[in-house]
């Protein structure tokens, strides 16, 4: 499970630290284990401008939200989503599925944790949170539109 | 006393031979569940095979036998903790137990009046299960939830008890060894300032039941309550106990069949006893299999058990204290002490040192442990938790303190 592309990430995590400008903040938890997650997202003409997060959690769940981080932050919101789901049907296979690196990038070392089952909300923490954010974030923009 | 040998008792264990990834299963988990030894399968499988029925029903021969098997065992458990058999309720486990005082004293008829100005009283050592019920009825009532504190140490701040158990306090729940810190309250002096006030006192044994004797009447609580799958019994099946006639002066909690006396169209009056809290059809077979299980313990003797978990919680504590990196919360020495131990690991996450302990075929559990005020209260998000209950042994939490040495040479935090 502790891919060396992980372990990295872990403790050289992308993107960590909370920045400005953002347009939405949300804060997520496990509530099994504690895990938790601050994130901000900055989303404009429909593209992820910035991702930033402050956290605290098992290796797993800190490692995936700053590969997370290098996935989404720059994309169109549409391509970022489409990323999400990959990972997370990656995260749902139990093993059985070969992920896309062009894809998933440093995403594909989380294949292992998808055998699993008690570790992959830890996978998925950040990523449910960037979801989140975003999806606020895209309401915003239409609102004021 | 009879002389203790764990590899024997390990023997009516099938489980644990078992292996985990590779590894003999090295399993400190039993806090959290404990594993069922061939006794109290027999009995629950012979139960079924050869008496089951649905009880308190029939006239038929296996209504009346199972009647009898379930009567039998409620008086089993009963004994295990000196209670008479009248004065225990079967319920699902402890977390339905405390919910149904809770819910019971804040209905119409409650023996005590709950409202804005009262107060309940819990600690800062709960489990969620004896402090969440406790919220809700505060919320339902308007009355006030105070609790005492925690040290550095893991004890109850007592320098609080009279300012936090005073004259309004109506009900006071605490919980009698705590599941994450491994630390046992003063349950006399506890108990003492609560009927000072004239509080009503709920214990929460989940821990103490399985592991040491523990007897009702002499700790002079109101309320006790403990779960039979810590204690080598099933899931399914816990018991409320109460003080003497105490339960006859509570309403119901749950309504439905076998808890009444007469029933109308326009409202009905209820059963006395253990009977107005078990509505409809109990856990029957799981009951049984929980009096095998006080019979199995009683048989090997609960103060021997507690010895030989003091011997293995006092090994843990002083390997743990060798290592450098590692830190125990909770009370450092077996001194009025269960035998689960948390731990953390610098620069290691509980959930990777759960994982990696896990490869090396060793079980403990990880997390807030359902008592995430003190994780709180000692600024860490979640704690690696070893248990050792009667089957445990020496050479295992040798295992557990090298695993926990290979864990930092492989997370590099040593």
């Amino acid at each position: 499970m502790y891919q060396e592309i992980i372990m990295d990430h872990y403790r050289h995590p992308h993107h960590k630290g909370l920045r400005d400008p953002f347009d939405v903040q949300v804060h997520h938890v496990n509530p099994t284990c504690g895990d938790e997650v601050t994130l901000r997202v900055k989303v404009a003409d429909g593209v992820v401008q910035d991702v930033s997060y402050d956290g605290q959690g098992c290796s797993i769940s800190q490692a995936a939200t700053s590969v997370m981080t290098d996935l989404v932050i720059g994309k169109p919101v549409k391509d970022a989503l489409a990323t999400h789901e990959a990972f997370l049907e990656l995260m749902q296979s139990r093993g059985q599925l070969e992920p896309d690196e062009d894809v998933l990038e440093d995403g594909i070392a989380f294949a292992g944790v998808s055998k699993y089952p008690a570790r992959v909300k830890c996978a998925l923490l950040g990523w449910m949170a960037w979801k989140d954010a975003t999806a606020q974030a895209v309401a915003l923009v239409e609102e004021s539109a | 006393m009879p002389a203790f040998d764990v590899e024997t008792v390990r023997k009516d264990f099938p489980l644990l031979s078992r292996e985990v990834n590779g590894r003999p299963l090295v399993y400190l988990d039993s806090a959290s569940s404990s594993h069922k030894p061939t006794p109290v399968l027999d009995a629950e499988r012979a139960f079924v095979e050869q008496h089951y029925s649905n009880v308190h029903r029939g006239v038929h021969t296996l209504s009346q036998e199972a009647t009898d098997c379930y009567e039998q065992a409620r008086a089993t458990v009963a004994a295990f903790v000196g209670a008479q058999p009248h004065d225990l309720v079967f319920t699902k486990n402890v977390t339905e137990a405390i919910n149904l005082v809770a819910y019971s004293l804040g209905n119409p008829d409650s023996p005590i009046t709950l409202g804005p100005g009262d107060e309940i009283a819990v600690t800062e050592m709960e489990h969620h299960s004896n402090l969440v019920p406790w919220q809700l009825l505060a919320q339902r009532s308007g009355a006030t939830l105070r609790w005492l504190g925690i040290d550095d140490e893991g004890r109850l701040d007592l320098s609080d008890l009279d300012a936090v158990v005073k004259e309004r306090t109506k009900v006071f729940a605490f919980t009698h060894v705590s599941n994450l810190l491994g630390t046992e309250n003063p349950v006399e002096l506890l108990v003492q300032r609560a009927r000072q006030v004239g509080a009503l006192t709920l214990v929460d044994a989940a821990q103490s039941v399985p592991h040491q004797p523990v007897d009702i009447a002499a700790m002079g609580v109101d309320f006790l309550a403990f779960t039979g799958h810590k204690m080598l019994a099933p899931t399914g099946v816990g018991a409320l106990v109460a003080r003497p006639g105490l339960l006859d002066t509570l309403p119901p909690f749950m309504g439905g069949g076998s808890m009444i006396e007469v029933v109308e169209m326009s409202g009905s009056t209820y059963a006395s006893g253990p009977e107005r809290f078990e509505a409809g059809t109990p856990v029957i077979s799981q009951a049984i299999a929980l009096a095998a299980a006080c019979d199995y313990l009683s048989g090997i003797g609960l103060d021997v058990i507690k010895q030989h978990e003091t011997a293995l919680t006092a090994r843990l504590l002083d390997g743990l204290r060798t290592l450098s990196g590692a830190a125990v919360l909770g009370p450092d020495t077996v001194e009025l002490r269960g035998s689960a131990v948390s731990f953390v690991v610098d620069g290691v996450h509980p959930h990777d040192v759960g994982q990696s302990l896990d490869d090396l075929g060793i079980a403990v559990r990880v997390g807030h442990h359902c008592a995430a005020p003190i994780c709180r209260r000692f600024g860490v998000p979640a704690t690696a938790r070893a248990s050792s209950y009667l089957y445990n042994t020496e050479d295992e939490i040798d295992a557990l303190l090298e695993g926990i040495a290979s864990v930092q040479k492989f997370w590099g935090a040593a």
